[in-house]
């Protein structure tokens, strides 16, 4: 109840363009958009979150990816990793 | 001991031919063991030795094959599921998902993600970071750089992917030159180039005909594979129409390609009415359905092509500057030259060295040539309008290039020195109207800055070692690309000093030009009216042979025998006089006043001004020369002389 509180919340503000919840396989548990761009957009966000992931813990042992943010020049893909589920969020900035 | 053998031979035999012969082994000498010496020797047991055991190793060098490299993309397709669920079923995905949503971890996971989330997703709508903040900064500073260029590519043709492909081939496939170069007209980052050999009859039985399309991005396989029946020699994008090329065969024949359709020519046009040697250039025209286009080749015709119907050229030309029309007058095209902003207008490059202007929409097939130029000693391999001033064109030929326009049809007005190897081709940057590039035939390409220097190429560049054979600028004026003999198109990225427009630069080069034109017009002038002197003079001498035709042969005799007496005496006199001249001063010029003085003034045929003062200066010698063997003087030319010297 309070998580779709939650999404819905961050999916009503502006330029918010899609939410979605993938977990550690891959598999997108909640999602605004059709099932075949999510499941896309799954497998890609994920190979590059653990990339980065192992990135930041090699260069410090002691360091972790808090937040992962992929700026193009349609929109802005915001990540936010954790052990098992990936919450990704893709905004339009306005310029 | 020593043992020795003595071989003794005549001396009168010495250089005999050595006859040999075959006996039995004898023995020479023969030495028994003899034990009593044993007794010097001392049996040693045991003995000290050093053995060394190493095992063995032999260096060898290994290459290894290229790896191919290719990139693909993957489409990631559901998966990831459990093992007992089925993905296309809708119930177990959402009974799936329902459970997962119930989980606790799921919950405060989310909870705190969301709050994350949202602290970013505000940032970002509070305020953009990546604005442009100092954007108005005014980049107008000069380059100071020296003009340097750098090699970004080199496309060779891979032999051992052909090897693979074609294993019936020889395995050296054999080298062809990179005869032309097309770039793409929309991206720039596709290359066409035609390969052929252009070396009389030296096609092997197992070179490949065929042309490829380089993408820049992958220099290791051609994009695509053009497979003409003939090598192709040169080759041209549509300018309108960036999926349809041109191309001009080694036989002649003309061939069009569309990029999507695959490697073979949509149409070739048939043999007998194509040209009857390699067609050297292919040029599209601009027209409204953008389907037309023109070639030229060494058997002296020029032709129309509509590529929609290639069976049969729709207007042909013959290059004949007597302009009657008869092929065996003509001259054969090396290069052709079109500017799509005078459409009617066209120029040939010859292998005589003759540049012929052509108009096409003359009216009679001898009014098509509306002018030559002879400029090159050998075949002008490549002719360029400057894109800034159509007026003005550059052609490459022998060893130098050498600037034209329009208007002065006897010289060029601008030239560079001569090289010590051949110019194989040559282009004028699209951005700066003063740069022009040129290739050589031992490999180096230059640059060529008119307004900043004249005598040298503003930069120099050895590419490779072999022969350049064609050259050709990007459409915005930064990468220019080269092809070489051996097949290997080099890419070389000029540095920005040489590829923008620099502030005063379009006024400087247009008053260059000017000036340059205005020059050789004065001398084309100057020499026009020399030669009407040189003709009225020899028309003179002309009506009084004439005259003496009429006369019968002993008269002609007398007259004959008078005329080289004349001669004679006056070949004497000029000799005292030029004794006396050495005498009397050393200034020339006033020598000459001295000694015209003594001749008697004579009638003022000759026309008058300053153009004959000038030119009586400049020739001095010939006109001295000419003046006393004539003994024609007019008097005031003497004043003005002293005028002059005074």
């Amino acid at each position: 109840a309070e998580v779709e509180e939650t999404l819905k919340r961050i999916q009503a503000h502006k330029g918010v363009m899609a939410t979605m919840v993938i977990n550690a396989e891959g598999i997108p548990v909640r999602t605004t958009l059709d099932n075949s761009t999510t499941v896309q957009y799954a497998g890609l966000l994920h190979q590059l979150t653990v990339k980065a992931r192992s990135t930041v813990r090699d260069l410090d042992p002691q360091n972790d990816l808090t937040f992962l943010r992929i700026r193009s020049k349609k929109h802005e893909i915001m990540i936010a990793p954790d052990k098992e589920y990936l919450l990704i969020v893709i905004q339009n900035p306005c310029e | 001991m020593e043992i020795i053998y003595v071989y003794t031979r005549k001396r009168s035999e010495f250089g005999r031919p050595c006859s040999f012969s075959d006996r039995p082994a004898t023995v020479n000498v023969d030495i028994p063991p003899d034990p009593s010496m044993a007794s010097n020797f001392v049996l040693r047991n045991p003995v000290d030795s050093s053995v060394q055991h190493t095992s063995d190793i032999s260096a060898h060098e290994v290459n290894t094959e290229r790896v191919e490299v290719e990139s693909r993309g993957v489409n990631h397709v559901e998966g990831g599921w459990p093992k007992d669920i089925n993905p296309q079923e809708m119930e177990q995905t959402i009974r799936f998902r329902k459970k997962v949503e119930k989980d606790e971890n799921y919950i405060n996971t989310i909870m705190h993600l969301g709050t994350l989330m949202e602290h970013c997703v505000k940032q970002n709508n509070a305020i953009n970071i990546y604005e442009e903040y100092f954007g108005e900064e005014d980049t107008a500073e000069v380059e100071d750089e020296p003009p340097s260029a750098k090699t970004i590519n080199v496309i060779s043709k891979l032999t051992s992917f052909f090897d693979v492909l074609l294993s019936k081939r020889d395995p050296n496939v054999t080298k062809r030159t990179a005869t032309h170069l097309s770039w793409h007209p929309d991206t720039c980052r596709k290359l066409a180039v035609a390969y052929s050999s252009l070396e009389f009859q030296q096609n092997t039985k197992d070179m490949s005909f065929d042309s490829y399309i380089w993408d820049l991005e992958n220099s290791n396989k051609p994009e695509l594979v053009l497979k003409p029946s003939s090598p192709l020699v040169s080759l041209e994008y549509n300018p309108k129409d960036s999926h349809v090329l041109v191309g001009g065969c080694y036989n002649g024949q003309m061939a069009y390609w569309d990029t999507r359709k695959g490697g073979l020519p949509v149409e070739v046009s048939t043999v007998e009415l194509s040209h009857r040697d390699p067609v050297y250039g292919a040029i599209w025209l601009q027209s409204k359905t953008g389907t037309e286009c023109f070639s030229a080749s060494t058997d002296g015709q020029v032709l129309w092509w509509d590529i929609r119907k290639l069976s049969e050229p729709t207007e042909s030309l013959v290059l004949d500057i007597t302009r009657k029309g008869l092929l065996e007058n003509a001259l054969g095209a090396i290069s052709l030259e079109f500017e799509p902003t005078m459409p009617t207008k066209f120029m040939v490059g010859t292998e005589q060295g003759i540049i012929i202007a052509c108009n096409r929409k003359a009216k009679t097939p001898p009014e098509k040539i509306t002018s030559t130029y002879s400029s090159h000693i050998g075949p002008v391999y490549a002719l360029a309008r400057n894109p800034f001033y159509p007026k003005v064109f550059l052609s490459v030929g022998d060893w130098t290039a050498r600037i034209w326009s329009e208007e002065t049809k006897e010289s060029p007005i601008m030239w560079t020195k001569c090289h010590l190897s051949y110019l194989t081709d040559g282009c004028w940057s699209t951005v700066r109207p003063s740069v022009f590039f040129t290739t050589r035939s031992d490999g180096t390409l230059d640059v060529w800055d008119f307004l900043f220097k004249q005598n040298n190429p503003s930069l120099s560049l050895k590419v490779c070692n072999e022969p350049l054979s064609s050259l050709r600028l990007q459409d915005n004026g930064c990468i220019i690309g080269c092809g070489s003999k051996l097949g290997t198109v080099t890419l070389l990225e000029i540095s920005s000093g040489l590829c923008t427009l620099q502030r005063n630069e379009k006024t400087l080069a247009t008053a260059m030009f000017e000036r340059e034109t205005k020059r050789e017009k004065i001398l084309e002038a100057r020499h026009r009216e020399m030669r009407l002197k040189e003709r009225a003079r020899s028309e003179g001498q002309g009506t009084e042979v004439e005259e003496t035709l009429l006369e019968d042969p002993q008269e002609v005799l007398d007259r004959a025998r008078r005329e080289f007496f004349e001669v004679i005496e006056a070949e004497m006199q000029r000799r005292t006089r030029a004794e006396a001249r050495g005498l009397l001063s050393k200034v020339p010029g006033m020598a000459w006043t001295c000694t015209c003085s003594r001749d008697p003034p004579l009638p003022r045929g000759r026309g008058q001004g300053s153009v004959s003062a000038f030119q009586v200066k400049d020739h001095m010698a010939d006109e001295v020369a000419m003046q006393e063997e004539e003994s024609q003087l007019p008097k005031d030319k003497e004043e003005e002389e002293e005028e002059e010297k005074g």
